[in-house]
């Protein structure tokens, strides 16, 4: 028997309703009009032992749209999600409050949809990156911020980049605590012409190992590089000093941010550096496995530094009308769309949506919000700590310098692996700390723990509870 | 005064086109928006419980390192943001608000909405990249089919999706690349990466970036890649073939198998960049004509949206031979149970944060899944039906022409030349494109530099009605006429954009004048003052 669709169709070949003109009286009319018989005809160039002899073994598809939803859905239902499990892992990718208006903005079709127009039928797009940039340039204290990179990984490597062909060395001192994927996709992208060494860090503290970077240091150095919250959350509080001994031997400091912690931490221009870096993934972002990462990199206004970055820099300009903003692409000559391979690095596609959500979340939350969740987010996080540091054989923060947000705990004293810990809270609804034995084996059986403003009291309550089941 | 308005009612007696206004709010930057006190979002507090615990505790942050003054972000109310952003969108160009064919190479298709819904449900939006396997199945599910279709689609044995956009998956095969060749010990030997420039300018940029040295062909006389030029450029310093195809002319190349064998002759590895593979979806293989490597950009060919230059999603693909060398990690299935495989020693390490946009790589499964394997040839049939109907009509109009490959049918998209009319009426392709914005359509020119003079690169997808082509025709048909009896309203344009054109590019490119933020442009204009 025929389906419904072929009944009450037209014609029997299924219309797209993505291909409107796959409508096959439509699609007779334009071969007429080209003067072919078929499409088939317009494929005469490519060669016949090239052409695929038989129909692609693709998934029967979902032509209705509910089938379409109800499959994707059913597949999703497989994962649990951080509205219905209590999450505790951070390490990268934070789950920080989404202010409405952040969705609202990057789901207009028109930003949604927008791509490479000019800079006045995509005016507000220039704007709205301009605006993000000038934020950003605030929070950071910095004048010159780029149209978003890929990732804070990426950003971190283009920074590595930009400072050695500033210094014209290739050597670059990466310190303290850093993530060992973003060390690997770091070494990845300087080779073949940049080595990268890493200092280790203090034992102690979980900040740089400052003899460490004295010894390696020399007039060889192009780029020192730290972060601050480093990848264990800890504040470095030697910034200045080793600003100081990265500019005493002529090298420039990079330095990585998470911008939400900048309304309570100086920005790092406060302390020496040269060129920062981050991820803006906090700043209204949703978590999205992952996919909510965006990079940026700032630095001053000098020229030296601008004619360095390859991504795009939007700046404001007069148009022929008085009192009219304009936008567009500043010293665009140094690009690789302007001059290919001569350009730095390459700039294409990159992640300008998060761009512009990152602009509505700082137009949102404003100074004082910032340095509210700043704040909030130290409070909670040094809640948990103590909290934690109540139960015995658990070391809670294990480093004694101070953190923003994230904090290492080590459970030697338990007698318990982390894997043991986390799979009892996972069965109580509970994402745990993310276990570092695997990446920081010299720390022991340890823990990164993240609270953000999310976590109310109750909440960390029942994972410290939690805990304290499992261990004793 | 009414003369003058008069001038500009082009669409007066022309009942064919469109009386368009873009939105032209005049809206000053944000922080002019700003009051002291607004706030725009409140969010949680500590409870007192915790306050009381923790005690000051900003103290606990070194005096060197804390911040004494508040950051100088504006201060607005949420309503006044929301309105803000909301005129901004609406001076912005959208793929969904105007028949986009013009902008040639970026595939605007139709991104559909239902994926937008599906990509926005919690259990993806709200899942944490590190959490244990057994509570992330589905989005490794997700993946992990989405893979077995592009190996499908082109014929290669193992696909990365870490790559963010387009580039970074191209970047990603040139590190494969050069990771090959170390595992051969001729990393050092191999020095070169040849490639075309009709090629897109990643393609150079980022193999220079994996160090290599550029040799870029230019096309023979009738616009195809230069085989006799290849076969000068390859030695034993030939690291790999970067080539995309069809080109960004529109012109497929017959002979690609014969460039793959001469690379692969002397040791070289063959990258696709299928940038442009809506036209060929199910009718010619990569891996078919012999590539190691290529790559496709979720963000054209499978429909995702480009968000405004990004997020986007470059899926890297590999023959089997170079497989170990993929980003880590990659998704395997053990019969049981989706996992991601960290073990994997050759490696050449990270490309993303994490896994890639997975959004995107959602995205695109679904686009896949609504159309099937008979949908996806659809696509690119359509594509390339449009495609030539739209140079059909566009020959029609005087002063432009199809360089190259003449009587030959495109595929995806066109590279068409203006220098007839430029040179007839001193009107530039350029100077067309900012017109055309008069009209609510975008249009393109070409990547630098330009090889085909007075350059414009159209591209219809399968998204648009004939209607919608022939609209876009007439419109750049009457743009055509108006450079021959009235250049200058062409080259004054765009007058019903947001805004008008820029003529002083000296702000823009001068140190002493740029500002990329409000900060800069406050103290360049206090010094400007002085």
């Amino acid at each position: 028997m025929k389906t419904n669709r072929e009944k009450h169709g037209k014609k029997q070949p299924v219309v797209y309703p993505y291909i409107p003109n796959s409508e096959p009286s439509i699609k007779q009319q334009m071969l007429d009009e080209i003067g072919v018989a078929s499409v088939e005809a317009l494929y005469e160039d490519i060669p016949e032992a090239l052409r695929m002899k038989r129909k692609m073994d693709l998934p029967e598809p979902f032509l209705s749209e509910y089938d379409l939803i109800r499959h994707v859905e059913e597949i999703l239902s497989h994962n649990a999600t951080c509205k219905d499990h209590l999450n505790f892992r951070g390490a990268g990718c934070y789950q920080h409050f989404v202010p409405a208006v952040c969705d609202e903005i990057n789901g207009r079709s028109e930003f949604l949809t927008a791509y490479a127009g000019e800079p006045y039928d995509d005016h507000g797009r220039f704007q709205a990156l301009f605006e993000y940039s000038s934020m950003m340039g605030e929070l950071l204290e910095m004048d010159v911020v780029n149209v978003p990179t890929y990732d804070g990984f990426q950003a971190a490597a283009t920074s590595i980049r930009m400072a050695c062909r500033l210094t014209g060395r290739n050597e670059a001192l990466v310190c303290g605590a850093i993530n060992p994927d973003k060390l690997s996709m770091i070494t990845n992208y300087c080779l073949p012409d940049i080595s990268i060494n890493q200092i280790d860090i203090d034992r102690m503290t979980g900040n740089v190992d400052f003899s460490a970077l004295e010894r390696a240091i020399s007039n060889k150095t192009a780029v020192v590089y730290f972060e601050n919250p480093s990848y264990l959350g800890m504040i470095p509080i030697s910034g200045a000093e080793i600003a100081e001994i990265a500019h005493k031997h002529g090298a420039e400091c990079v330095v990585g941010v998470d911008p939400i912690s900048l309304g309570v931490i100086a920005p790092p221009t406060v302390y020496g550096a040269d060129i920062v870096c981050g991820d803006i993934q906090s700043l209204g972002m949703h978590m999205q496995f992952g996919g909510g990462q965006a990079g940026f990199i700032a630095t001053r206004d000098e020229e030296k530094y601008v004619m360095e970055y390859p991504s795009r820099l939007f700046g404001i300009t007069p148009t022929s009308v008085p009192g009219e903003y304009g936008f567009g692409d500043v010293a665009y000559e140094r690009t690789s769309f302007a001059i290919r391979e001569q350009g730095k690095e390459w700039v294409g596609t990159a992640s300008a949506l998060w761009g512009i959500t990152a602009g509505v979340y700082l137009a949102l939350m404003g100074p004082q919000g910032m340095a509210e969740v700043g704040e909030v987010i130290m409070q909670k996080s040094h809640y948990a700590t103590k909290q934690l540091a109540a139960i015995k054989g658990v070391q809670s923060p294990m480093f004694d310098g101070p953190y923003f947000r994230e904090f290492v705990v080590n459970f030697d004293g338990t007698g318990k692996p982390v894997a043991e810990i986390n799979s009892a809270l996972l069965a109580q609804g509970i994402f745990g700390g993310m276990d570092l034995s695997l990446k920081y084996p010299e720390l022991g059986n340890c823990a990164l723990f993240c609270v953000t403003e999310l976590h109310r009291q109750a909440d960390i309550d029942r994972m410290v509870t939690a805990v304290r089941e499992v261990v004793q | 005064m009414t003369q003058n308005i008069m001038k500009f009612r082009y669409t007066d007696g022309k009942p064919n086109l469109r009386r368009f206004h873009q939105a032209r709010w005049d809206e000053p930057v944000i922080f002019e928006l700003s009051q002291p006190g607004q706030r725009g979002v409140l969010l949680p507090e500590a409870e007192s419980a915790i306050r009381d615990n923790v005690g000051d505790i900003l103290s606990t942050i070194p005096e060197t390192i804390r911040r004494k003054q508040l950051p100088a972000l504006p201060e607005i109310s949420q309503p006044q943001v929301l309105r803000h952003y909301l005129r901004l969108s609406q001076e912005t160009l959208g793929a969904d608000l105007n028949v986009d064919i013009g902008q040639g190479t970026c595939t605007m298709k139709y991104n559909p909405k239902v994926n937008e819904q599906l990509a926005r449900l919690p259990g993806i939006a709200e899942i944490h990249p590190l959490q244990d396997e057994d509570t992330v199945q589905g989005i490794l599910e997700i993946m992990y089919q989405f893979e077995q279709m592009l190996k499908e689609i082109s014929g290669m044995a193992r696909f990365s999706f870490q790559s963010q956009a387009g580039s970074q998956a191209i970047y990603t095969c040139t590190a494969i690349m050069r990771a090959y060749h170390q595992a051969n010990s001729e990393a050092d030997q191999r020095d070169e990466v040849i490639t075309t420039i009709f090629s897109h300018p990643s393609n150079a940029a980022c193999a220079k970036v994996a160090g290599y040295k550029i040799i870029t062909l230019y096309p023979d006389e009738d616009g195809y890649p230069d085989l006799n030029a290849l076969k000068e450029a390859v030695s034993e310093r030939t690291a790999g073939l970067m080539i995309t195809n069809p080109e960004d002319t529109g012109i497929f190349n017959p002979k690609i198998t014969e460039f793959v064998k001469v690379v692969h002759h002397v040791g070289g590895l063959c990258f696709y960049d299928q940038a442009n593979a809506n036209g060929v979806l199910g009718i010619t293989r990569a891996r078919d004509a012999g590539f190691d490597m290529c790559h496709f950009n979720l963000h054209k060919t499978f429909a995702t949206p480009h968000g405004c230059g990004g997020p986007g999603g470059g899926a890297a693909g590999v023959s089997e031979e170079l497989a170990k060398f993929l980003p880590v990690p990659v998704v395997e299935w053990d019969g049981n149970k989706y996992y991601l495989d960290t073990n994997r020693p050759d490696s050449i390490g990270k490309i993303h944060s994490f896994y890639g946009v997975a959004p995107v790589i959602l995205k695109a499964y679904a686009w896949v899944m609504s159309l099937g394997a008979d949908g996806l040839r659809e696509v690119a049939e359509v594509a390339v039906l449009n495609n030539n109907y739209l140079l059909k009509k566009m020959l029609e109009i005087p002063g432009v022409s199809a360089p190259y490959a003449v009587g030959k049918p495109r595929k995806e998209q066109v590279r068409y030349s203006w220098q007839a009319l430029y040179e007839e009426t001193g009107v530039s392709s350029e100077d067309i494109g900012l017109r055309a914005a008069d009209f609510g359509l975008h249009y393109w020119t070409s990547h630098h530099p330009f090889v085909v003079p007075e350059p414009n690169t159209l591209e219809p997808t399968e998204s648009y009605t004939k209607a919608e082509i022939d609209e876009y025709v007439a419109v750049i048909r009457q743009i055509a006429d108006e450079a021959r009896t009235d250049p200058e309203l062409v080259k004054t344009a765009p007058h019903n954009s947001t805004v008008h054109r820029i003529v002083d590019h000296d702000p823009l490119d001068k140190p002493e004048q740029w500002a990329v933020t409000w900060r800069a442009y406050q103290r360049k204009l206090d010094q400007n003052k002085a």
